[in-house]
């Protein structure tokens, strides 16, 4: 098996690939941002740290706008943090068009929140935090209910379809932490950095026939 | 239920090896940062933070091959940190895989260099460490540098809202007139820091003894607590760490 990490200039590529080789020894996981090898391997992995102008910018500028389009509704697909932003039709950061895959808009949490205990809601939401599953799917299997995850981002995607929404997690309200649709998953965490949970998903990933 | 504090074991690297020899029962090799590390990803630390002391570049390039190999194994967030003075720099570290890279003392000299940093890399992998102690500034805490000995014109408080609002996605706060202590954290200075600016605190410097980190974080309001000695002699497991923080009604990752 061939799993593609599309490398657009963004974020912390190899250790996505480093978590796949653990948990896929067998696979030949590759970072690229070759249109043709992206096509040739079975399965994409479309991580991402930063803005999403930067985002949709450098896949504008490699060239990487069609190939990833084309491969977002043939190949088994997780997006991850940036790589879930990315997917939908708009984001207040910069007022830049996503890829418009699903319906929905990317927003920044506000500032000069406090939790139930009083604590101040720090932006970027930094940290562990619990994700619960909205629906049963293959991607969950084997973790614990609520299991935590490792977060790091600013903006959250909300009026989406509910029926897409996969997974919430709360801080000071709950936003969509996960969406699956089809062929196509997003997590808006990083489980390439959340110890064990985070592997046993990307291996549910890397096992999941859509 | 929500986001959980962290604690984050902190790991001096010199010359690509552990100092301050870590104590863990059975462990090969006392001074391998890997197998420290991994270490602590068992107890479940949340993240893991190196700080390079190396005195020379020459030495300094010897923790790129250890961040690699740190990141191959242990699937956890890596910050960086020491001799951080340019961007090349945070994209070095960033490339060899670490996740967050922290910046101190070029960021004094050169505010700039925040700004550039997080605009390249995205606020989300850098931050601040900031030395403060007691001074005659607004706040009533001063920022220093040279390990606590050289006063700056900065007052910490004014000075970590400067690099939060330059885009610092964290504020690494060591308060220097309790680092190496074991008194326990500056808690007025930490919570004042916490409630003066909107990015995560992580509170360091002064711990002995697990009551310390639940009050940093109860009493201080820190986002996540980063010790080193407290962990590194064996004497607590990271895990133990957690338990008397969840005793205490404070969220934790177990």
């Amino acid at each position: 098996m061939r799993i593609a990490v599309v490398d657009y200039g963004m974020g912390n590529l190899r250790s996505v690939a480093r978590a796949l080789n653990r948990v896929a020894p067998e696979a030949e996981v590759e970072v690229t941002d070759c249109p043709e090898r992206l096509r040739a391997a079975h399965r994409i992995v479309f991580p991402g740290q930063g803005a999403l102008p930067d985002c949709m910018r450098r896949l504008h500028e490699r060239h990487l706008l069609e190939v990833v389009q084309e491969l977002m509704r043939t190949r088994p697909f997780l997006g991850i943090c940036l790589g879930l932003q990315v997917l939908f039709d708009r984001s207040e950061e910069g007022d830049v068009a996503g890829l418009g895959l699903l319906a929905g808009k990317v927003c920044r949490f506000p500032e000069d929140r406090f939790g139930p205990r009083g604590e101040r809601l720090k932006v970027p939401h930094m940290g562990w935090n619990e994700v619960h599953a909205t629906r049963e799917h293959s991607l969950w299997r084997g973790l614990a209910p609520d299991s935590r995850f490792y977060f790091v981002h600013s903006y959250y995607v909300q009026e989406l379809n509910e029926a897409e929404c996969a997974a919430t997690t709360t801080y000071g309200f709950p936003f969509t932490s996960a969406v699956i649709r089809d062929n196509l998953c997003a997590v808006q965490f990083h489980p390439e950095k959340s110890a064990a949970a985070g592997l046993t998903l990307l291996s549910n990933f890397v096992h999941w026939t859509p | 239920m929500g986001l959980a504090r962290r604690i984050i074991p902190c790991l001096d690297v010199k010359g690509g090896r552990v100092v301050k020899g870590v104590n863990f029962v059975a462990l090969r090799d006392a001074g391998d940062p890997v197998e420290i590390a991994r270490r602590y990803d068992e107890q479940g630390a949340d993240e893991v933070t190196f700080l390079d002391i190396a005195a020379s570049a020459e030495e300094r390039d010897l923790i790129l091959p250890i961040i690699e190999e740190v990141s191959a194994q242990v699937f956890i967030p890596l910050t960086v940190g020491g001799g951080v003075r340019e961007v090349k720099d945070v994209r070095r570290l960033l490339n060899a895989g670490a996740d967050k890279v922290s910046i101190n003392s070029a960021a004094l000299q050169r505010p700039d260099l925040v700004s550039e940093a997080s605009g390249f890399f995205g606020a989300q992998c850098i931050v601040v460490a900031i030395d403060a102690r007691r001074a005659a500034t607004a706040s009533g805490w001063g920022v220093f540098t040279h390990g606590g000995r050289r006063p700056t014109a900065w007052d910490a408080v004014l000075w970590a809202q400067e690099v939060a609002r330059r885009g610092a996605g964290e504020i690494l706060l060591t308060s220097m007139d309790r680092d190496g202590t074991r008194e326990g954290f500056d808690l007025e200075l930490t919570r004042t820091v916490a409630e003066a600016v909107g990015v995560p605190i992580i509170a360091s410097g002064g711990v002995g003894n697990l009551q310390h980190l639940c009050d940093g974080v109860r009493v201080g309001q820190a986002d996540a607590v980063l010790a080193a000695s407290i962990f590194h002699y064996g004497e607590f497991t990271i895990r133990q760490a957690k338990e008397a923080m969840d005793a205490q009604g404070i969220e934790v990752r177990l």
